[in-house]
């Protein structure tokens, strides 16, 4: 150790620390950034004091301003709320013609609906409602219950084979599975099917078929196959097939009778939810 | 005060008249006084009375006047729309300039007038210099205006030195706290005026004087005063040296051919004492007053040549001339001049100016270009205007018939301040119906309503039917016509059939 000192070539102070004669130079930090340093630690301590920072066995401390994200996000919310309730209450009070055609009350509908499609109907109806094997596309001109806008907010609120008591209901039953049909009848159904579409069937089982559809389909599906509305029952004449189209897939079909469940959404949605989601599904193209 | 200066002639110098100009100054910030790293040392330049502190004074005047005057000109707009002339309407997503309306889509005009601006400076600096540095650019016109209102409190120059090197007193406390206070009022009134640019004025003031106007603005206020009062007041020149890019680009825009506050050292050299009494030469006119150094807001010494530090503010020229008539020689020792003439005078040659030069001729013509092109795309521009976004997902509908159908996103655009009906035509297919949701159907163009100033959303379903499909896509247009001025616009998309 030695003392300090003046070094003579740089006219610099030094530390006084010398090893093997070499001597450090006293180059301190620039003053701001000394400055900065400390402030930084004035601000860890003021942070301590006014937010929420430590934990406690309970808890933790709330700090003077005691804030809390969550909070803020409930604010947030009820600040959204409050800024579409003038358009939710006219919706509310519109008829959902009213809606579809005031430009204004349509694009909060349809933005409105865009938003709810996606997180609660895009699951099985797919992303741009395009549906899937068991699952209606809802772009098309076909509907099971209907396509006026009435129907189909009808149909979001109570649902389909679903809990609520007013749900749509039938049950095509499992003509295979239950064994009310032999496998040869179900054969010669699927050819019946398959040629009431407009395709290419073998004509002798079509013809021992068509007294086997009068009795046990046309109840539901009609005497000519073109479904039933009030029934939910499709049409099978025309190129649209919920359980696909192949011979296969309508033998399943028949064997099984598979009925799709959707869910009733009253109660989870309010009413003017649900009016935007029927605007909006209804402009998808197949709206009627 | 200004005589101040002039009280202590330098060592050895007494026995010379033109000595008693000289002052002892050195330049702080030239190259020969520059280290890596060194605390900034204050500057306290002389206030000098000539033809350029004259400009720089009707600029500051004229500069700040539009900046504090624009936010208050109205511009009747009609109902619905504000009626300030120029207004970045945040919220609505507007800009406004005078007759001038620019939508967020139409953010290119910016880029435009940003190039405009880039080339144009560029062009400046080729012919002229510095000259926006020295002049118009707000560092400058805010520091000199508080160095004017330092001079003012504290005296010139010599005054300053003084009162710095002075102890704490009161003369010095009031001092000191009188600038700082007028400095921060002028940095208030500066951020004031800024946030008057983005809210109606005449609103913005009484929610100011109520104290509820919105946080956004007091922090903007809060924000541009400090920065006004520390950029302005307290780091100065470091702000141009140090911070702004200009001092580097403009190595690259300039050559010896651009005009730049010149010492001419063909004139002034060997600088040195003059005997008064002795005939003066066609050299040497240069008498090593300093006079030049104490007036530079910068720092430096202009004999030093062409530097990054020099803003060009002329000043310097003021000071010399000065000195130039009192001792009896023309003036311009310091003057606007090229570095190419300075040579060509050295080795005998008369000076000439060579204004066109390849890289002027090359910035007036993209100046021109730009200008040409903003100006016709303003002048054409439609006041009606349509985009098409087609669905991907999914991409076609097969309808039970084994009909086609597409759906599409439609936006219309009125820029109009009344509100339009259009007519809406699809060509390029055979559609078996064109449905716009929410409009009834109709028979042929499809009448679409539009508010004033808005865009309206539409969903547009186009339907082929099984006998009209053409294989992949088919290329379509969707047009926009207003009936009223036949003013139309198109736009393509395409109609995806499914079929291979």
């Amino acid at each position: 150790m030695s003392s300090k000192e003046k070094d003579p070539h740089s006219g610099t102070d030094t530390t006084g620390h010398v090893w093997d004669g070499i001597k450090e130079l006293n180059t301190p930090l620039p003053r701001w950034w000394l400055v900065v340093f400390y402030a930084t630690i004035v601000w860890a301590f003021a942070y301590w004091i006014f937010m929420p920072a430590w934990p406690t066995l309970s808890g933790y401390t709330h700090g003077l301003l005691d804030h809390s994200q969550r909070a803020d996000v409930a604010t947030a919310i009820n600040e959204l709320k409050a800024q579409r309730h003038a358009h939710e209450s006219e919706l509310g009070r519109a008829s959902l013609q009213q809606i579809q055609n005031d430009p204004d009350l349509q694009q909060f509908a349809m933005a409105e609906g865009r938003s709810l499609f996606g997180d609660n109907c895009a699951p099985c109806h797919g992303s741009g409602g395009q549906g899937a094997l068991g699952y209606p596309n809802l772009n098309d001109d076909v509907w099971l219950w209907g396509g006026k806008l009435e129907d189909i907010q009808h149909t979001i609120t109570v649902g389909v084979r679903s809990t609520n008591a007013d749900a749509r209901q039938s049950q095509m039953p499992a003509f295979g599975h239950d064994k009310i049909l032999k496998d040869s009848q179900i054969d010669d159904l699927t050819e019946y099917v398959v040629a009431i579409s407009g395709r290419v069937a073998n004509a002798v089982a079509v013809r021992r078929a068509s007294k086997l559809f009068a009795d046990n389909c046309a109840a539901c599906h009609g005497a000519k196959g073109l479904g039933d509305r009030a029934m939910g029952a499709p049409n099978l004449t025309d190129t649209d097939w919920l359980y696909g189209s192949t011979r296969a897939e309508i033998r399943n079909q028949i064997w099984n009778g598979h009925g799709g469940v959707m869910p009733t959404w009253s109660g989870r949605l309010t009413p003017e939810e649900i009016k935007s989601l029927a605007v909006y599904v209804h402009s998808l193209g197949g709206g009627e | 005060m200004v005589t101040m200066d002039r009280i202590a002639p330098v060592e050895g110098a007494a026995a010379t008249d033109e000595g008693s100009y000289r002052i002892d100054v050195r330049a702080t910030n030239s190259a020969a006084a520059r280290k890596s790293y060194k605390a900034r040392e204050a500057i306290y330049p002389k206030l000098v009375h000539g033809m350029y502190r004259r400009v720089k004074w009707i600029v500051m005047m004229l500069t700040l006047a539009i900046y504090y005057y624009t936010p208050w000109i109205r511009w009747d707009r009609g109902p619905g729309s504000p009626g300030q002339a120029v207004l970045v309407d945040l919220a609505r997503e507007r800009f406004y300039f005078f007759f001038i309306e620019i939508w967020p889509q139409e953010i290119y005009y910016i880029t435009g007038l940003l190039i405009l601006s880039a080339v144009a400076l560029f062009l400046i600096t080729a012919l002229f210099g510095r000259l926006w540095c020295g002049y118009s650019c707000p560092q400058t016109v805010w520091t000199d205006l508080f160095i004017w209102v330092e001079n003012l409190i504290e005296g010139d120059r010599s005054s300053r030195i003084r009162l710095a090197a002075q102890a704490w007193d009161a003369e010095k406390i009031f001092k000191r706290v009188l600038k700082h206070s007028v400095w921060l009022l002028i940095a208030l009134a500066t951020g004031g005026a800024w946030v008057f640019y983005f809210a109606d004025a005449p609103a913005l003031v009484q929610q100011f004087a109520h104290g509820h106007a919105p946080a956004i603005a007091w922090l903007s206020v809060g924000f541009l005063t400090f920065t006004t009062y520390s950029l302005g007041g307290l780091m100065r020149e470091q702000v141009c040296t140090y911070m702004c890019p200009w001092p580097r680009i403009q190595a690259a825009m300039t050559d010896n051919e651009a005009l730049s506050v010149t010492y001419r050292r063909d004139r002034g050299e060997p600088r040195g004492p003059h005997k008064k009494g002795l005939p003066w030469t066609a050299t040497s006119h240069c008498i090593d007053c300093h006079q030049c150094v104490a007036a530079c807001p910068m720092g430096i010494d202009i004999r030093d040549g062409t530097q990054l530090e020099c803003i060009n503010c002329a000043l310097c020229i003021d000071a010399c001339d000065d000195i130039m008539d009192k001792v009896g020689l023309p003036r311009g020792l310091i003057a606007y001049d090229t570095e190419a003439n300075v040579e060509r005078r050295l080795r005998g040659e008369p000076s000439h100016f060579r204004f066109i030069r390849p890289r002027t001729i090359l910035y007036s013509a993209i100046l021109l270009l730009v200008g040409a092109i903003m100006l016709y795309t303003l002048w054409a521009r439609f006041s009606i205007g349509i985009d098409v976004l087609k669905d991907r997902n999914p991409e076609f509908v097969l309808q039970s018939n084994g009909a086609v159908l597409n759906g599409y996103s439609v936006k219309v655009l009125n820029h109009a301040d009344r509100a339009r009906t259009f007519f809406l035509t699809v060509s390029g297919g055979k559609f078996a119906a064109i449905r716009v949701i929410g409009v009834p159907n109709t028979v042929g163009p499809v009448p679409i309503q539009v508010e004033p100033d808005r865009v309206r959303a539409l969903r547009v379903l186009l339907t082929t039917a099984k006998t009209d499909l053409k294989p992949r896509n088919q290329e379509i247009e969707f047009q926009i016509l207003d009936p009223g001025t036949h003013e139309s616009v198109e736009t393509e998309s395409v109609f995806t059939s499914g079929k291979n």
